[in-house]
């Protein structure tokens, strides 16, 4: 198990990373601009394959090299070209009618993150992992999960729960790269590929929105009740 | 054989989707369809009966056929069937003849999916699987593109993409278990973790556990992580409802029962199966309370599936070859009837024009023969006797009593009663209420559009009354198989 024994050096160099992209994800949660949580986005996935090359090169994973390579064109460059494409087509700038303040959000993401602590360290102490990197991966995933559907729940703009749910997978992944890094290429590389896909639906989704509809807004979709 | 037999049904419909997109004509898009749909078809059936041999393996252990997955592939096969001849009634009614080569390119790609998924032997690539069907259903279910249509496929992807990157963290943190006891890389086959589960840390696969039966429960529909399945089945076009109730459901029940075996071997079989018992009598309950005050047809049968699933999860949770048997029978019942329920409520709501049921009266006299085996299905589908519905579900309610159970049987009898008074009141209301408006709006249905109905009705008569012993037989085999244990 390659998060057990690492040497300090890694261990610190992963733990920054990781904690990099959960601070990311809190810009995501605390911005109301559109762009500014794209942004956030680009970089927190450019994070996540410098992390997939760091596990590569001190875990003697030589295929995670491949996979960072296809994160950083993938999610750090072509999803959010894609999502600026679906920017460009709406006409909206910024979230316009929130459920949460951007500082009250910051607070519950803030509790997301000390409960996915508390479980993180329990399930870390029945493995007898406690201390090591693993819980600290553990607890990035399940709060990048926690932030992604708090994301979900508060905002309303078709394309912030685009970004919710790409940075529920993108707390996967990155949990995925410390704790399983030796999980088979073949399945990382289709979703990947998966992900493209999505985005390509949303992005078709999104202009049926505009077109039929007439809002992106889920505030306005609520025909269908009961 | 098995193989030569599985390939001819996955290439039947990707031939139909490459055709489609090639030859965008309505007329030869509905024949090409129909002929996949009748080549799954054909092929269904005998791969069901060669499962029982034992399960085979297929491209380096990527595809298996077992007896699960071939049931629910006969599940899948049937609702194909039975909506491709539907559809090409129904979809000339639309009046969208020059998208239809769309629809059924989609169409066809959604069975595809469908059936990849239930034959995929590694849990990443189920998940893809799962997610493709998705991605192709959300098109589907908008293809009406009125504002409510595309609000329901708004909501059906994004609360399914949702749901099912839990399951995608569950199937990671299982991979993250089970390298504890195989080491960093394996390949993570169902029968790889089952074999591992016994050495795996507790606290640590519940945990995975828990995350897949909500991410695939989002996908089966079990309440409360149901809400996109009253949307999405009642703004689809009728043929695609019942893909979605029939088809798409039990694929994702089938994950859900694959990981429930790995639940049991690691020592986690009371939480695990307490579990999806509660969530069985929740959706029982929201089916319940929501059936009641309907005032949507087609929301009405959606809200039915949210039932069914609940009593199948029940089955599987309940356990034990009873249960199994049961839930593997309600299964195929349930795609039977609620492809009926479907096709009746997608010719009622296109001649009255209306989804509401209180525009819907009279049908008695105005669709004798049709009403008739509408209302049939009606009866059949709240669990009255004699059609295959009751059996299932009263084999379900003995695994329950059998394996302790009480209380959730209790809950279950009564909330089933609770469904039948309510939604027959719905036909009540719809057959001998008079008409208030009482305008001739009806308009004819065409023979497409009921054929399928008499053949959805005829199996679900004969198996309530004659339950062949090698179906027993088949079930209890399917049950050993999943339970490892003898009957």
């Amino acid at each position: 198990m390659l998060v057990a024994h690492l040497d300090p050096l890694a261990a610190s160099i992963f733990s920054l990373m990781a904690i990099a992209s959960l601070l990311l994800a809190f810009v995501m949660l605390g911005s109301r601009w559109l762009n500014n949580y794209l942004y956030a986005f680009a970089a927190e996935s450019w994070v996540i394959a410098a992390l997939s090359a760091a596990v590569g090169l001190y875990g003697h994973y030589p295929e995670l090299y491949v996979i960072a390579i296809l994160t950083a064109l993938f999610r750090g460059l072509l999803l959010p070209y894609l999502i600026w494409r679906i920017i460009g087509r709406l006409n909206v700038a910024r979230e316009i009618h929130e459920m949460l303040q951007p500082s009250s959000t910051l607070v519950a993401g803030a509790v997301c993150v000390l409960f996915a602590l508390v479980v993180s360290y329990h399930i870390g102490q029945s493995l007898g992992l406690a201390g090591t990197a693993a819980v600290l991966a553990l607890t990035i995933m399940l709060s990048m999960k926690l932030i992604g559907f708090l994301m979900l729940s508060v905002r309303h703009e078709a394309l912030s729960q685009i970004l919710g749910l790409l940075v529920l997978e993108n707390g996967i992944f990155l949990g995925a790269q410390i704790l399983v890094p030796g999980m088979p290429t073949l399945i990382e590389i289709v979703i990947l590929f998966d992900l493209l896909v999505v985005v390509a639906c949303f992005g078709v989704l999104v202009r049926y929105l505009i077109t039929h509809v007439g809002s992106t807004s889920s505030l306005d979709l609520n025909k269908l009740v009961g | 054989m098995t193989g030569a037999l599985l390939l001819i049904m996955m290439i039947a419909p990707a031939v139909a989707v490459a055709g489609c997109l090639l030859i965008r004509t309505p007329r030869v898009a509905e024949g090409l369809n129909l002929a996949a749909s009748i080549v799954v078809f054909a092929t269904a059936i005998p791969l069901t009966v060669l499962s029982a041999d034992g399960p085979t393996h297929y491209l380096a252990d990527y595809v298996v056929v077992d007896m699960t997955g071939a049931w629910v592939l006969l599940c899948t096969a049937i609702v194909y069937l039975l909506a491709s001849i539907y559809s090409i009634g129904y979809m000339r009614l639309l009046g969208e003849d020059e998208r239809l080569w769309g629809f059924y390119a989609l169409f066809s790609g959604f069975a595809l999916t469908i059936l990849l998924s239930s034959v995929m032997n590694n849990a990443g690539l189920y998940w893809i699987a799962i997610e493709l069907t998705t991605l192709v259903s959300t098109f589907l279910v908008g293809f009406e593109r009125a504002a409510e249509s595309i609000e329901a496929a708004w909501k059906y992807i994004i609360i399914i993409s949702a749901g099912i990157s839990l399951a995608l963290l569950g199937t990671v943190l299982f991979y993250w278990c089970g390298s504890f006891v195989l080491g960093p890389t394996y390949d993570m086959t169902w029968d790889t973790l089952r074999a591992a589960a016994p050495k795996m840390n507790q606290a640590l696969a519940a945990l995975a556990y828990f995350l897949v039966l909500v991410g695939y429960g989002t996908k089966v529909g079990l309440a409360p992580m149901h809400s996109w399945l009253p949307d999405a089945h009642s703004e689809s076009p009728a043929p695609i409802s019942a893909m979605l109730s029939g088809a798409l459901l039990n694929s994702a029940m089938l994950g859900i029962v694959r990981y429930l075996t790995i639940a049991d071997a690691a020592q986690n079989t009371h939480l695990a199966r307490a579990t999806l018992v509660a969530f069985g009598v929740f959706s029982l309950v929201v089916g319940a309370l929501f059936i009641v005050r309907q005032s949507g047809i087609k929301r009405l049968m959606a809200y039915s599936s949210v039932e069914h699933m609940g009593v199948v999860a029940l089955g599987f949770g309940f356990g034990g070859p009873l249960g199994v048997a049961g839930a593997l029978y309600h299964m195929i019942n349930h795609s039977l009837n609620k492809s009926l329920m479907f096709f009746g409520a997608g010719n009622v709501m296109r001649s009255y024009g209306s989804k509401e049921i209180r525009s819907i009266r009279d049908v008695w006299t105005r669709f004798p023969v049709q009403g008739a085996l509408w209302l049939a299905g009606a009866a059949a589908i709240t669990g009255a006797p004699p059609f295959g519905l009751f059996l299932s579900e009263l084999v379900i309610l003995r695994a329950g009593l059998a394996h302790g159970y009480d209380w959730a049987v209790y809950a279950m009898a009564v909330l089933l009663i609770v469904i039948f008074i309510g939604f027959l009141n719905h036909f009540r209301a719809m057959y001998f209420d008079a008409d208030a408006g009482a305008r001739d709006r009806s308009k004819p249905i065409s023979r497409w559009c009921v054929t399928p109905m008499w053949l959805a009705m005829a199996p679900l008569l004969v198996f309530g009354v004659w339950w062949p012993n090698g179906l027993w037989d088949h079930f209890m085999t399917a049950a050993r198989a999943l339970t490892g244990s003898t009957p």
